[in-house]
């Protein structure tokens, strides 16, 4: 966003509560990687250079990545500066900071929508003497007690620490509600790559079918590790984990579980490979041959009657990870835009109710690459553009136009 | 790729389109989405009972059914009863039979699927040991269910996988039977 602001002649300042790149410094596990390939982190002005294109960053690499791009666009950047509020003000907004207050008459919130990571209600429940991390606490396998561990959650949080903690030798359940199956590679080419030649990335936000499903669907179970392997249900099941339903409940020390695994899992198996069949039809359409035919992945294998219940103590659980989604953390916003479940309402990230207001790496913001890297650029100078036009109509003084 | 079949309009008798206007009426008015589904038993005689369901509450009002609907319940001969009507456990199945089916009718409909036919059958294992307390490891309940549907419809086999699967994921009576639900039943 600064560089579209900068480049627009645009007066900013970007605030950053800790360092560049802090989310990933100090909130995430480090085994974590990108989980787009290294070609496809596309910056404005920054392209991958290095020798791996197809590779996939790790947790320093994508601080460094992050860093060397501050480093090439240096924003006026004040870190260490946390915001504390945001509030209407009689010509835009007031923001408060760690190091003082900031008028200004547009505000752009960057801050993403994985900034907490959410453990339901039923947590509470769990027996004493069970250890229970979320994500953001989590470090590595051998951080856990020896002894079992109940993951909840099959996105790719969840997958990707059911796969690490599997291969540690501690037995893994997963418990495995509604989610997104995908592959690594596709007759030969990364998933990422037919995302994006086929435009699927590139589709916005105002063209698909239902908005609310597309931004609330959970992350592809996919990882980035060098050895390009697959975390889907069948992968971690070949591993050992145990795969179980939904967790529904907990009573008397025991894990409840839904009985709706195989719908969930055919749920999956369908959605992939209808999204196996679009790719299929635009490689047919724009000649594109791979030397892998078109294929089908075996269907999730669901064992006949799925466990519906589990006893922590007989089972050996010394361990629940809650992976079961992240929340964003607008404690701080004093501008009422937010809607009943605490998302904020915008249009393509435009907060209409909020003139000068802007949001931005919400997950299909405005397109549904808007959570990757690969997406953010595309977003700031489309929002860049409405804020421009925001600025000009009050320095007329009329309302700003729509985008 | 299922390509755009007669220019038809889709008709299975579900008016989608109030279906739609009630999920956006409310999503802003989450008070009148509050239903309360009630039903009163008497008991007969024997294993012979009949439940009848007239009144509900929803979208913030006391709400009527055009007619007082009843179903008897009883057990078979076997269980030393008069059989007669079905058993309380065929109840649940028709249930989930029926839930199913309309979610198969109203999710073609969205999709703009025509169906001919549609028919399934049910089949519930079930241990008796456990309702006659011969042995207290197993339970009462069903050990399964296999709904097996036939569907003739406009649609590709996949498709059609997909509308049923959707079904079970917007089915009342199917979260009901999957998920456990807490029951409080009092003496008054």
């Amino acid at each position: 966003m600064s560089w579209w602001l900068a480049a627009r002649s645009i007066d900013h300042v970007v605030l950053e509560r800790g360092e560049v790149a802090n989310t990933w410094r100090t909130e995430r596990w480090p085994s974590l990687t990108l989980l787009t390939p290294n070609w496809q982190s596309r910056l404005p002005g920054f392209g991958y250079e290095g020798d791996d294109p197809d590779g996939f960053r790790t947790l320093p690499e994508t601080i460094a990545f992050l860093e060397r791009y501050a480093g090439l666009v240096s924003p006026p950047l004040r870190t260490h500066c946390r915001v504390t509020s945001v509030r209407r003000a009689a010509d835009g907004y007031e923001v408060a900071t760690a190091q003082g207050t900031w008028q200004c008459k547009a505000v752009v919130l960057a801050t993403g929508g994985f900034n907490h990571a959410q453990r339901p209600k039923l947590s509470e429940a769990v027996p004493s003497g069970i250890a229970q991390l979320t994500p953001v606490q989590y470090r590595n396998p051998g951080s856990l007690e020896p002894g079992g561990v109940l993951v909840v959650g099959a996105a790719a949080t969840g997958a990707q620490l059911a796969d690490e903690v599997q291969r540690s030798g501690r037995p893994v359940t997963l418990a495995v509600g509604e989610h997104v199956r995908a592959s690594r590679t596709y007759r030969g080419k990364d998933m990422q790559w037919w995302m994006d030649a086929t435009g699927l990335n590139d589709e916005r936000y105002d063209e698909v079918e239902n908005l609310t499903r597309a931004r609330s669907l959970p992350s592809f179970q996919l990882a980035g590790y060098p050895d390009r392997r697959n975390i889907d249900l069948n992968a971690l099941t070949s591993l050992g984990v145990k795969l179980v339903g939904r967790l529904a409940g907990i009573r008397d020390g025991k894990a409840q579980f839904s009985g709706s695994l195989r719908n969930v899992c055919e749920l999956a198996d369908l959605k992939l490979n209808r999204l196996l069949s679009r790719i299929d039809q635009w490689a047919a359409e724009n000649g594109v041959s791979t030397v892998d035919p078109a294929h089908r992945p075996e269907p999730t294998r669901v064992e006949a009657s799925p466990p519906l219940g589990l006893d922590f103590e007989r089972a050996g659980i010394r361990t629940i990870v809650w992976a079961t989604g992240f929340r964003p953390d607008y404690s701080w916003l004093e501008v009422p835009v937010l809607d009943p479940k605490g998302n904020i309402r915008h249009d393509g990230g435009v907060v209409s109710e909020a003139p000068g207001l802007y949001v931005l790496g919400l997950t299909f913001l405005r397109r549904r690459k808007s959570s990757l890297i690969d997406g953010v650029g595309d977003d700031a100078r489309d929002l860049s553009a409405h804020l421009a036009a925001h600025l000009g109509a009050t320095r007329l003084g009329k309302a700003a136009g729509r985008l | 790729m299922a390509k755009a079949k007669v220019d038809k309009p889709v008709n299975n008798g579900v008016n989608v389109e109030a279906l739609f206007g009630a999920q956006e009426a409310l999503k802003n008015a989450p008070e009148a989405a509050k239903f309360k589904w009630r039903a009163t038993v008497k008991w007969i005689k024997g294993t012979h009972s009949r439940t009848t369901v007239e009144n509900f509450y929803g979208l913030g009002a006391e709400q009527k059914h055009k007619t007082k609907y009843a179903f008897d319940a009883d057990h078979p001969e076997i269980f030393a009863a008069e059989d007669n009507a079905a058993t309380p456990v065929e109840i649940v199945l028709a249930g989930l039979a029926s839930c199913l089916t309309a979610g198969v009718a109203a999710v073609a409909q969205a999709r703009k699927v025509q169906l001919r036919s549609v028919s399934a059958t049910l089949e519930a294992g079930m241990d008796v040991r456990g309702i006659l307390g011969v042995d207290e490891d197993v339970r009462n309940g069903f050990d399964g269910i296999k709904v097996t549907y036939k569907i003739d419809a406009d649609a590709s086999p996949e498709d059609i996988k997909a509308i049923v699967a959707q079904s079970q994921k917007r089915s009342a009576v199917y979260d009901i039977i999957t998920n456990p639900t807490n029951v409080t039943v009092e003496v008054v």
